[in-house]
């Protein structure tokens, strides 16, 4: 099984972006997603910036892919993506169908994002005749529908390795609104990048305290962080071909050890001394509410 | 433009035609569409019944099936699309990729919509699903500005259809997972967004208490009026302060935008809401009737009544309405 590291979804100044992934050009992981994805305002990151940084990770080994916006809303957002889908070097993740019909059109492979919503396998096959390399399973399907997935594509004759969510905060919604700039009050299109204030998201909690969602700009994510580093020998057994890692702002080389260890079957044993980190779920995958946490049964 | 009316059951598709609708949208009784809700929808033999009454009129009537065939019930999604195909349908109303593919190469003479949860926001987008499937028009999600309606509908290579009235969703339809996140079950997989089997009201000392699978989505004080805790219409907490994080009870209404609409050559407006009322429907299906009709002898100098504009206010979520994405500043 691969190692994914899913593109950075939070806005993050430059000198956060290149010391992430000069460190990250030393991780065990084969594939590395680049670029923005949630907003096109957060213009810190050129093209050939990513382009750059791509050549480096390159040249560590990593299968590098570019990520697309997953919201197009104007004509500034297709010219983006055009430039993106034509960059001539690297393969594209198409996280909406405007890039599809790029990359279709001109010929291109590419890699399916988990927002294209691929949840059967004629649809997987739709896209499997045009170019599709990979597909990202929709975050919110259960082990046993993937599993039943999985086992129906080969038996359709469909190659194309899946790549699941493993880790992170689960990107669950994309809306034309800013909600970091309405926390602040400010007018989306003059939201000072205030963004960049959160690396790692804005807290939504119930009036309870309870951590509900994750706010990033036009991006809503999961309150809790994924965790599916217990299920990987189960994926492992089930044909899943990546495990993605999506990336925070601090400690993501331990995540990615851990899963390291996990595919090599060395992960150790949890310490049921150790508490659990209460913003950890899993639900999707046990075919439960997503925020979920199955190993939290001790109180 | 066309009136495009939800018809949530029998009773609601006659008056939503009695009322001057153009067209009808109807679900069957299970979770192909995106309105899954006990005791709505049709059976067979309603459904019959209902495009008789409606083509009898001269109305058409459309069949959303436009949920996401979940791996194990495929046989479910297409037998839903060869039900409507058997019925006569004048369109179903689809966005899953593979359902799309079967029914162009089943059924080429039944015409495609690609429903809102396709989530088509871009002319190449809907260039993706008209070269690929042939779809004959696309609904659009409310995400858009006026500005990006009118760049998308010069390029469209297909009729859309725009929302008009009814409930508001602000995430990009098709790609919403809160539902499943908080409850299990979303639109894309279940067609349905914070169900009502997983909402719980508390009367408690501290005020009347809404929750979704658990979790406080709002509470009221004495006198403030109580909604249905759809999750992202909630007051939370953010940083220490407690407000509507995402977006507050509101309805969309765009009656004042008709003229702009129909000058860029919008073939269809659409009222939402087929879990509303059959009275409902009908009070909603009159004012866009009368709307569209003064629309017709008058573009230039249209005007929304404001009797109009009241009674809708009356029928919207917290009684107020907005005009959404369409409005810049709304974003």
């Amino acid at each position: 099984m691969q190692l994914s590291l899913g593109p950075v979804l939070f806005y993050w100044t430059r000198e956060r972006y290149a010391d992430f992934y000069r460190d990250a050009a030393d991780w065990p992981v084969e594939i590395v997603y680049l670029g923005e994805t949630v907003c096109s305002r957060r213009r810190d990151m050129k093209l050939d910036d990513w382009l750059g940084i791509g050549r480096e990770l390159a040249q560590s080994g990593k299968q590098v892919v570019l990520s697309s916006q997953t919201l197009i809303e104007s004509e500034a957002d297709l010219r983006g993506l055009r430039k993106l889908c034509a960059n001539g070097e690297f393969l594209v993740e198409a996280n909406d169908q405007s890039a599809l019909q790029l990359l279709i059109e001109a010929n291109l492979p590419f890699i399916a994002g988990a927002s294209l919503n691929l949840y059967n396998p004629a649809a997987i096959g739709v896209l499997a005749k045009a170019g599709m390399q990979r597909w990202n399973a929709p975050v919110e399907m259960p082990r046993d529908d993937l599993a039943t997935l999985l086992d129906e594509c080969a038996r359709e004759g469909l190659e194309q390795p899946c790549e699941v969510f493993a880790y992170g905060h689960l990107p669950l919604a994309w809306s034309a609104r800013c909600f970091t700039a309405r926390r602040h009050q400010y007018p989306k299109d003059r939201c000072q990048f205030v963004c960049q204030q959160y690396p790692e998201g804005l807290a939504l909690r119930s009036q309870e305290a309870k951590g509900v969602f994750t706010l990033n700009g036009t991006q809503t994510l999961s309150g809790a962080c994924q965790d599916l580093r217990r299920e990987i020998p189960d994926m492992q057994s089930m044909g899943v071909g990546v495990a993605r890692l999506s990336p925070r702002a601090n400690a993501m080389a331990e995540v990615v050890h851990a899963f390291d260890q996990a595919r090599r079957g060395e992960l150790p044993p949890a310490d049921p001394l150790v508490l659990i980190e209460a913003e950890i779920c899993d639900g999707y995958w046990h075919g439960r509410p997503g925020m979920d946490n199955s190993h939290a049964t001790i109180s | 433009m066309e009136l495009v009316c939800p018809a949530g059951n029998l009773p609601a598709l006659k008056r939503a035609v009695d009322e001057g609708a153009d067209a009808v949208y109807f679900g069957f009784q299970n979770a192909t569409n995106a309105r899954q809700f006990a005791g709505l929808n049709f059976t067979d033999k309603r459904a019959r019944e209902g495009i008789a009454y409606a083509h009898s009129r001269g109305k058409r009537v459309f069949c959303a099936i436009n949920t996401y065939p979940q791996p194990a019930g495929w046989s479910q999604w297409t037998k839903a699309v060869e039900q409507a195909a058997d019925l006569g349908v004048d369109a179903v109303i689809m966005a899953d990729l593979g359902l799309l593919d079967y029914a162009a190469r089943r059924h080429p003479d039944l015409a495609r919509h690609l429903s809102v949860q396709g989530s088509a926001t871009s002319h190449e987008a809907l260039r993706f699903y008209h070269e690929h499937f042939g779809i004959k028009r696309a609904v659009l999600p409310r995400v858009l500005s006026m500005t990006q309606v009118r760049d998308l509908a010069r390029q469209s290579p297909v009729e859309l259809e725009v929302f008009a009235f009814g409930s508001l969703c602000i995430m990009a339809e098709g790609r919403c997972y809160l539902s499943s996140y908080l409850t299990g079950e979303s639109p894309n997989t279940r067609g349905v967004c914070s169900p009502a089997a997983h909402v719980r009201w508390e009367e408690t000392p501290r005020g009347l208490e809404s929750r979704l699978g658990g979790v406080l989505i709002d509470r009221f004080g004495e006198g403030e009026r109580a909604g249905y805790p759809t999750l992202c219409k909630g007051r939370f907490e953010v940083e220490g302060e407690i407000y509507h994080a995402i977006e507050e009870p509101t309805s969309l209404n765009t009656l004042d935008l008709l003229p702009e609409l129909k000058a860029l050559g919008i073939s269809a407006v659409k009222i939402e809401g087929r879990q509303r009322s059959p009275a409902y429907v009908s009070k909603v299906a009159g004012i866009w009737r009368q709307a569209l009709d003064r629309l017709d002898s008058n573009p230039e100098r249209f005007q929304p009544e404001p009797s109009w504009q009241a009674d809708l206010g009356e029928l919207s979520e917290g009684a107020t309405t907005t005009l959404g994405a369409y409005e810049r500043r709304w974003k």
